[in-house]
């Protein structure tokens, strides 16, 4: 991609140097008088080095800096989840993380879930097979909230519909009303729910 | 949206020194709520002070019993850390009932309690808002305001707070740590929001340039029964309509502890003491708490289109403390 420097330094977490001497090298460093940085993001295990605007989002990153556009923007605001992605391992809305604060932290996009192979991700098949779409744009962010989902419970993190008496720090199941809670942060304009939640349950079971 | 200058704090000294030296700062959390606002021209920081990373990220007990939250530990690991499951499931609950997974996975402690009014005025620079723009009127007051305030609003602000979190630390007796350049102090979760008044753009007691470090759960609230319950207009993913917090002990039928607060009623969330004092040693039966809840209830002053708040927010408040109460007695 145009805008990348593959110049090697991840810069970000050194705090702004103080006035005085500095290389054209150190102008890319998170500074208070810059409005750009260097950031050095870990793309579906592809390191990408760019100077980015602070106002850029993650997921203008992804789509418009490194054209990966199966994260979606339907809100921009975090509200309808379309732009989901794993941020560490973690399901994030990347429409509100600002790309400069995430310098070092790995990305993995809907792009990167079958691997290297052809092989698709078994939460991928199993919406294709549930056909759990019809316009498909939130589709890409239904997985990745999905895939979120399953290691937060496996986890133990309990949910809104957890019985508050469950024991803490042991893997929470999901049952169809657990699925539901936990993926009501993906809006679907079409209603395809009912098939999205059962190509959740084939991959829990 | 405007240029910012980013700078990340390795330290607590050295974030509210970055504030201090650069007018115009703000300090950045998760970013789910301060991000949204900068895209709407609500925000407009000159440069943002990441306190993401800070090493306030663990939640541990002291030694005397009580338990330390770090202002940068995320919403979802705080819900799901066994000593606040165990111990203060009020505050589990709030949490998860706020927002989405992917909203908690980023969201931090400090923002959470510094989120800003989701009153649509606010938020629509083309509005009249005292809040954002002291002096340019109150849209909501006469306008859309189904959302709003029924207790301590005032004639400049008819704004709630929007945390569930909030009202969970407020009924829990929680302390939130701050850390500004007179030195460090500690201020009642209860005590931390504010009333509008005639200044409804100071949401908190929070000094400026103040960082949250951390929110201390006490010892005396450890292992009470509590609970949280949240009215909204949907089962999930939106904001409370009427919500409570409730810590109670029952010990041979009486009230020995009570402690409560409602969410989405006020510009704070609003610790019932009115009831809290009623039903002190005297009978924990479901007539009581009627009695306690509708005593605190009287002060509200429903605007034209919010009335319904003040039976719902009853409701769901004589239904915890009667549960708690059934639960405590088995
Ligand atoms: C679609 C949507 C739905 C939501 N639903 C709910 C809901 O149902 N219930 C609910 O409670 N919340 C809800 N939220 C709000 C969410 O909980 C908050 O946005 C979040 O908790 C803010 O935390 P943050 O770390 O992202 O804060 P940020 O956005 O980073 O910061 C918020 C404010 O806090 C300040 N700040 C951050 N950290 C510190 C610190 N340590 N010291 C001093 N100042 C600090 C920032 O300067 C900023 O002013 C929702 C949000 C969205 C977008
Ligand atoms: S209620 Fe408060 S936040 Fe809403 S328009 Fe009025 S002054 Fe602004
Ligand atoms: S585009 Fe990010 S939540 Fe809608
Ligand atoms: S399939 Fe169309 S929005 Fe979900």
């Amino acid at each position: 991609m145009g805008s990348d420097i593959h110049d090697g330094d991840t810069g970000g977490e050194r705090p702004a140097p103080p006035t005085g001497h500095r290389s054209g090298f150190e102008e890319h460093r998170p500074d208070t008088t810059e409005h750009r940085s260097a950031t050095t993001l870990r793309v579906n295990g592809k390191p990408h080095t760019l100077v980015v605007d602070h106002r850029r989002a993650l997921l203008d990153v992804l789509r418009e800096d490194l054209g990966l556009t199966g994260a979606k923007k339907g809100c921009d605001h975090g509200q309808c989840g379309a732009c989901t992605v794993l941020l560490d391992g973690r399901r994030v809305n990347s429409c509100l993380q600002l790309a400069v604060a995430l310098d070092g932290c790995e990305v993995t996009t809907v792009e990167g879930l079958a691997g290297d192979g052809e092989e698709l991700h078994p939460l991928q098949r199993a919406f294709l097979d549930r056909d759990a779409f019809q316009c498909g744009y939130c589709t890409p962010g239904q997985i990745c909230s999905a895939l979120g989902a399953l290691d937060e419970a496996a986890a133990g993190h309990p949910s809104h519909v957890t019985v508050p008496a469950t024991p803490s720090g042991r893997p929470v199941p999901l049952d169809a009303d657990e699925i539901r809670e936990r993926l009501s942060g993906n809006l679907c304009r079409c209603g395809a729910y009912p098939r999205i939640v059962e190509a959740v349950e084939d991959v829990v079971r | 949206m405007k240029p910012f200058g980013y700078v990340r704090a390795a330290s607590v000294e050295e974030a509210t020194e970055a504030f201090a030296a650069h007018p115009g700062a703000r300090y950045l959390g998760g970013g789910t709520n301060l991000v949204d606002l900068m895209k709407l021209g609500v925000e407009r920081p000159a440069v943002l002070v990441d306190v993401s990373r800070l090493p306030l990220d663990t939640v541990e007990e002291l030694p005397d019993g009580s338990v330390r939250v770090g202002a940068a530990v995320r919403n979802s690991d705080l819900a799901a850390h066994p000593l606040v499951r165990d111990r203060y499931p009020a505050l589990s609950q709030a949490l998860l009932a706020g927002a989405s997974g992917q909203l908690r996975n980023a969201a931090t402690t400090g923002g959470n309690l510094l989120q800003r009014t989701r009153c649509p005025y606010f938020q629509d620079v083309s509005k009249p808002c005292n809040k954002r723009e002291p002096g340019s009127g109150c849209g909501a007051r006469d306008g859309v305001h189904r959302d709003h305030a029924v207790l301590g609003h005032s004639e400049s602000c008819v704004a709630t707070h929007p945390s569930d979190m909030a009202v969970a630390l407020a009924a829990l007796d929680a302390r939130v740590e701050l850390y500004g350049e007179l030195g460090a102090r500690s201020v009642p979760a209860a005590a931390f929001h504010r009333l509008p008044g005639q200044h409804p753009e100071r949401d908190t007691e929070i000094r400026p340039g103040e960082l949250i470090t951390s929110v201390v759960l006490p010892a005396a609230t450890a292992g009470l029964p509590s609970a949280y319950r949240k009215a909204r207009d949907r089962a999930s993913y939106a904001f409370a309509l009427a919500s409570v917090a409730v810590v109670l002990r029952v010990s041979d039928g009486v009230v020995a502890h009570a402690g409560i607060a409602f969410g989405a009623l006020a510009h704070r969330p609003w610790r019932a003491q009115r009831a809290e004092e009623a039903l002190l040693g005297g009978p924990a039966t479901a007539a009581a708490f009627a009695r306690a809840v509708e005593l605190e209830l009287a002060a509200a002053e429903p605007l034209r289109d919010n009335g319904y708040k003040v039976p719902l927010a009853r409701n769901i408040a004589v239904d915890v403390l009667t549960r708690l109460a059934s639960a405590a007695a088995t």
